[in-house]
């Protein structure tokens, strides 16, 4: 490790939370309906649509009405995308003339962009058209953040309105969160990554002759628009197949950098939302801080894991940290950072290969998912899911300062407990319970790259991200194969809808309860102590559970590796 | 509760009958109220099963499977026990209140005679009979005096042998069944029947028996379920993650990781700690008519005092003569005591008291005066004494006032002193200011001044609410007083509002108003017209002397009818929650050490290298697994005594509350097993039973 390298990660942090309070102060004002500065541009649009869609930003819904909105409209998606794929070849913008994706394929691809996890079973220059790319899952990538957006403000609505019955309008979220905010940043974002040297553009792929004189074809095609909702959105389906690692997705440290604060910036801004509903910003500020330590903590180890460098290697004579699988315009600190970055978020771009990490490197990105990705977390997906974390840290120690426990005035009471404690459950179930039957699968086994403890937690990795929305892959896993295009797509649609439906349904409850005023009896949400507990709670309750996997997993490969085995 | 008083509690005869109870409780329909427990006793039954099968067919290794089988079973036996125990400090009371209910006669009164009685059994009496109680007679049942005054001994309710007096009318004018007449008579209406008698409710309650759980506990319960159901994921995954590495893990260790994983200590001592608070509120006189209230207790936010008897002393006391202009104080002090010798509220006694005090002005005979007293009507709002043809008044000013004005119209001509009237509205206003009550005296039509009655705050309350007040509660004094006395007494009281010239039913709109902020609102009442403010408030304590209608509607009764108790009755419901979340988080925090304890012995066959997270240094696999096992059944009866006393509370306020018990429970809990598993290894190796 590096003053440098730390110097850096510093700098990626501050601009982070530098961000926190524009951002946020900005989303708070349009789900608000407060008036911004897109607001005389866009409120015809608006019009427009909710008129199409016959409903009015005047309109709430009941927490069911809203799930039911939601549901429709992410089975719709679905759809249209997994169509889209099958029929690609008769469709235009398909200048490379891909014919149609496989059922199991495009089922898998389909639930992954609709689940914001964008797990890639398909490498993108081989297998999409243009207008897949653009109108499916480039839309997709949109929506999904919208969608989780949307579900993270009918939470916080939940906590912020009393004794009421409605926790918002789908639809209204949906756009708003679509045009004011995702739209914008992702305008300004293209421009700059087309500034930076991504390619953007519709034309057909590029012939170049190389210098021995042979032929090649450079994948070239609408590779910034995608990138920024990519990023933003924490979706991470690459353009291309090797994602952030590809020097047209990723050019250089300035786009890298970019790409690293454009995965946080909504996520991170999304607890000033909170903070600024529920009438105190330190609320949010108290949630920001728990992930920055869960995220501080993580990145350490894998640093140090990664530049400290295999021992094994380092006895053949070759000094110096772990390079494998990382792009040497990044180095350690930029691979090790954005690894751990996109694990947290829920994002799932890469720009190097973490089943290349060591393994105590690439424990932390499983750690990261394993933990529900409620580290900064997805777009609004991160902030629901740390706040089922908050229920629970509530519920459990609340009780220490001798009342029934409540969090901003509401009381946590059998269903919010009962609906967090399913939402938590079902991402173990769909991690641990999938590993455990495709270890015994030898078919399963068989796409392993690596026998041993590395495969396991190939497996283990694949699985994980799937049901963590993430989407990053580990490597070495032949994850397109019919068994695990529908297990890891069940898995997606496990760890997204599983949750969010508990979520609203706390919405829902809380959104009806009165709020108790604070007083000097009440559990204080905002102080040291309670990040402490909070981040003490998700790791025991949300990361204990893995502890076996894990120890079969990485650590025993790490363990290993101290004493000279390989596997 | 002081430490002796429990520790007494303790004793053998308790734990003794508690130990069969605990093998008692085995029985299914038991187990199963509680989810963690009935899954230990599941698979504890189902390894049983295997154990035999494996010993029927003569396999190797039974000896350390037999061991853990056998920890597991104590692992139930300790929750049990622990239940017992908490229910059998509950039995000896209910038995000695049993006693109390012994079969009684009663003199059921017929028709509308007065007089004419036939004995008939008490448990035959109906709702709206009325009964003969006279000297000696045990009341038959719950019921209401419509006539007579008897003192009564309640001693078998309240353990206070000292009688106390029920008479018809008025807010003591309840009688509970098993008490005794001591002299005099009363007639009862019955309002309670055989077998839902307050005696009859108070058995059951301290007995446990009708204990419904509280909603807290419910979804405490739903939470130690769901954890339940996440290590069943994490623990039964790893057979199949075995499979892949080519090893295997027998059966028993895999129950071992998943019993000592789930929350055990909390789910076992989890009904000890409900009983125990409800407990604690009997030992203290008071009784719970559900723990919805015990629970309710904790999260008052508002506690609503009456002025009298709880902030002030019962009563007012003269304090000052403030004669006005031309009078002297020896003058006034002399018509004051006149006018209060004969005046037997305690209002009047202070006025003589004092006048003997500082002025020397010794008692004198009313008959030898010729005097004739003038007692107090709600309609004149004035007593006092008339003599030689001359009268002496005292009273509110107001009326003293009005008095003044119409002795002088009817004396045609000479007009009220209207300086004087002056000077005493002054002096009032100025006492009023102060919190004092302002008596005028008058005599014939000569304004003489004002006695300056003070309400006297009990001693130490003004601290009592300073800590309530760290405890984010805030108190709110209920007074009949106009508004400037009772803003005085309020802030000498540190009180932090008040609700003066209180009605029934502004006390009532108060407590809407206070719940519709999403407060929780505690009070404590005995009259009928408290009734409608008993029942809407979320902790309604009514004084046992109180009125049926007042018990009837509160959630708790207070035995002792104090009402400076509800202070107390908060405290030991936040106890109660304290000591739930104290040992749930304790019970979580534990599995890291477990954790640390199993996994590397569970895959040390073959992955040797994770030897390396064995970081407590455990003898062997089969101790390391033995030790947490026994650790985790252990830790069930160390934790019985907390549970059943409860986690301390001190009134320091939230986040220094949190800050300690974090300390104590959760950075303990995750210390406290590692010291505990290490020891037990050291030990279960040194004598060799692995």
């Amino acid at each position: 490790m590096t003053i440098n390298g730390w110097l850096q990660i510093l700098v990626f942090c501050g601009v982070v939370v530098l961000l926190v309070k524009p951002l946020g102060g900005y989303m708070y004002r349009v789900f608000s309906g407060e008036r911004t500065f897109l607001t005389p541009v866009l409120v015809p649009v608006e019009r427009l649509l909710y008129g199409l869609a016959g409903t009015s930003e005047r309109e709430d819904q009941h927490w069911t009405g809203y799930a039911a909105a939601m549901l429709a409209f992410n089975v719709a998606g679905f759809l249209l995308l997994y169509l889209l794929q099958r029929v690609q070849g008769d469709l235009p913008f398909n200048p490379a003339a891909m014919g149609a994706v496989p059922p199991e394929l495009s089922f898998n691809t389909a639930v992954s962009f609709v689940t914001n996890t964008n797990w890639q079973n398909y490498g993108g220059e081989s297998t999409m058209s243009y207008l897949v790319q653009m109108a499916g899952l480039t839309v997709q990538n949109f929506v999904s953040a919208a969608t989780g957006i949307a579900i993270g403000m009918a939470l916080i609505r939940g906590f912020a309105r009393a004794s009421g019955k409605s926790i918002g309008n789908f639809w209204v979220d949906l756009t708003r969160a679509t045009f004011y905010v995702l739209l914008p940043l992702c305008i300004a974002l293209t421009l700059a990554y087309v500034w930076l040297g991504v390619p953007q553009t519709i034309g057909a792929y590029v012939t170049a002759a190389t210098v021995e004189g042979a032929q090649q074809t450079i994948a070239v095609g609408p590779v910034a628009s995608q990138l920024a909702i990519k990023m933003l959105g924490t979706n991470g389906g690459g353009f291309f197949n090797a994602n952030s690692a590809h020097p047209f997705e990723n050019p250089d440290a300035i786009s890298n950098f970019i790409q690293m604060v454009s995965i946080f910036a909504l996520g991170a801004a999304l607890t000033n939302v909170f903070g600024r509903m529920v009438g105190n910003q330190r609320q949010g500020w108290a949630i920001l801080a728990t992930m920055g330590i869960l995220f501080v903590a993580g990145v350490a180890v894998t640093y140090w894991a990664e530049a400290a460098g295999n021992p094994l290697v380092h006895a053949l004579g070759i000094d110096g940290g772990n390079m494998e699988g990382k792009e040497v315009r990044f180095g350690i600190v930029l691979s090790s950072l954005f690894a751990v970055v996109t694990t947290a978020a829920s994002c799932g771009a890469v720009n190097a290969m973490h089943g290349s990490f060591t393994a105590l490197g690439g424990l932390i990105p499983l750690i990261n998912m394993e933990l529900g990705e409620v580290i900064v977390g997805g777009v609004g997906a991160g902030f629901y899911g740390i706040l089922m974390f908050v229920i629970i840290a509530i519920f459990v120690a609340g009780l220490m300062v001798g009342r029934t426990p409540e969090y901003l005035g509401k009381k946590i009471e059998a269903k919010e407990v009962k609906m967090a404690v399913l939402a938590i459950l079902c991402l173990p179930l769909a991690m641990l319970g999938f590993t455990a039957i495709a270890v015994l699968i030898p078919s399963a086994v068989a796409s392993v790259g690596t026998p041993g403890p590395h495969g396991f937690s190939e497996i283990l990795y694949a699985y994980t991200s799937g049901a963590a929305n993430n989407g990053s892959a580990f490597g070495g896993l032949t994850g397109n194969t019919p068994w695990y295009n529908i297990t890891i797509g069940l898995a997606m649609l496990m760890g997204r809808f599983l949750v969010i439906i508990p979520a609203l349904a706390i919405a829902g409850s809380l959104v009806a309860k009165k709020t108790v005023p604070a007083s000097a009896g009440t559990f204080p949400t905002d102080s040291t102590l309670f990040v402490g507990l909070l981040a003490g709670v998700i790791l025991i309750v949300g990361g204990l559970t893995f502890f076996p996997a894990l120890a079969v997993g990485p650590i025993v490969e790490h363990l290993a590796m101290i004493v000279g085995q390989t596997f | 509760m002081s430490t002796h008083k429990s520790a007494s509690l303790l004793d053998a005869r308790i734990l003794l009958p508690a130990i069969g109870d605990a093998f008692r409780k085995l029985d299914p329909r038991s187990l199963a109220r509680n989810p963690v427990m009935f899954v230990v006793a599941v698979v504890t039954a189902l390894t049983t099963v295997l154990f035999l099968k494996d010993l029927a067919t003569g396999a190797g290794g039974l000896g350390f499977s037999f061991q853990i089988i056998l920890w597991l079973w104590f692992t139930v036996l300790f929750a049990n026990f622990a239940e017992a125990v908490a229910e059998g400090r509950g039995k000896a009371q209910a038995d000695s209140l049993r006693k109390a209910r012994t079969e009684t006669q009663a003199k059921l009164l017929e028709g509308e005679s007065r007089t004419a009685w036939k004995m008939v059994p008490g448990t035959a009496l109906k709702v709206g009979q009325v009964v003969l109680v006279e000297a000696g007679d045990i009341i038959p049942s719950d019921g209401e005096v419509i006539e007579g005054v008897a003192s009564v001994n309640e001693a078998a309710i309240t353990g206070e042998s000292a009688p106390v007096i029920r008479e018809s009318g008025g807010d003591r004018s309840a009688v509970t069944g098993g008490t005794q007449v001591l002299s005099d008579w009363i007639r009862v209406r019955i309002t309670a029947a055989a077998g839902s008698t307050f005696l009859d409710r108070m058995i059951s309650l301290v007995e446990g028996a009708e204990r419904q759980k509280t909603p807290n506990e419910i979804a405490l319960n739903i939470l130690l379920a769901g954890m339940t159901l996440i290590f069943v994921l994490a623990v039964a995954t790893i057979p199949s993650f075995a499979t892949y590495a080519g090893g295997y893990i027998p059966v028993i260790v895999l129950v071992a990781l998943f019993v000592t994983l789930i929350p055990t200590t909390i789910g076992a001592l989890l009904s000890a700690i409900g009983i125990a608070g409800m407990d604690r509120l009997v030992r203290f006189n008071v009784l719970a008519m559900s723990g919805r209230a015990v629970e309710a207790a904790g999260d008052v936010d508002t506690l609503l005092l009456d002025k009298t008897g709880t902030i002030t002393l019962g009563n007012r006391q003269a304090t000052e003569f403030r004669p006005v202009k031309g009078v002297t104080e020896q003058e006034l002090a002399d018509a004051a005591q006149l006018a209060s010798l004969a005046d037997e509220t305690p209002e009047g006694r202070s006025i003589v008291v004092l006048a003997k005090e500082r002025y020397g002005i010794r008692a004198r005979d009313m008959g030898s005066l010729h005097a004739h007293f003038v007692p107090f009507t709600a309609q004149s709002r004035m007593s006092g004494v008339d003599f030689d043809g001359s009268s002496i008044r005292k009273g509110a000013v107001d009326s003293v006032l009005a008095h003044v004005k119409s002795i002088a119209a009817s004396a045609s001509g000479t007009p009220a002193d209207s300086e004087a009237v002056r000077n005493i509205q002054a002096i009032s206003d100025e006492i009023a200011k102060l919190g004092g009550t302002p008596l005028a005296v008058v005599r014939d039509a000569r304004l003489l001044g004002v006695i300056y009655l003070k309400d006297i705050v009990k001693g130490g309350i003004k601290e009592r609410f300073t800590e309530l007040r760290r405890m984010g509660i805030r108190t709110v004094m209920i007074t009949g007083d106009n508004p400037m006395t009772a803003a005085a007494i309020a802030a000498e009281a540190g009180v932090d509002d008040f609700l003066a010239q209180a009605t029934p039913e502004n006390k009532l709109s108060l407590i809407r108003e206070e719940q519709a902020k999403g407060k929780l609102v505690a009070m404590c009442g005995d009259g009928t017209n408290d009734a409608p403010a008993l029942a809407q408030a979320d902790v309604g304590v009514a004084m046992n002397t109180g009125t049926v209608a007042a018990r009837e509607a509160g959630n708790m009764v207070d035995l002792d009818s104090d009402p400076t108790k509800l202070i107390e009755i908060v405290e030991i419901g936040k106890q109660l929650l304290m000591t739930r979340g104290a040992l749930t988080t304790f019970s979580i925090a534990n599995d890291i050490a477990k954790y640390f304890a199993i996994i590397p012995a569970m895959f040390l066959a073959f992955y040797p290298q994770l030897g390396a997270l064995n970081i407590m240094g455990l003898t062997t696999p089969q101790s390391a697994i033995l030790s947490a096992i026994i650790f985790n059944a252990l830790i069930i009866v160390a934790l019985i005594p907390l549970s059943l006393r409860g986690v301390k509370y001190r009134a320091v306020g939230a986040a220094a509350l949190l800050r300690r018990n974090m300390l104590v429970y959760g950075l303990g809990g995750i210390v406290v097993p590692f010291i505990g598993i290490k020891a037990i290894d050291m030990a279960i190796t040194a004598i060799g039973l692995v």
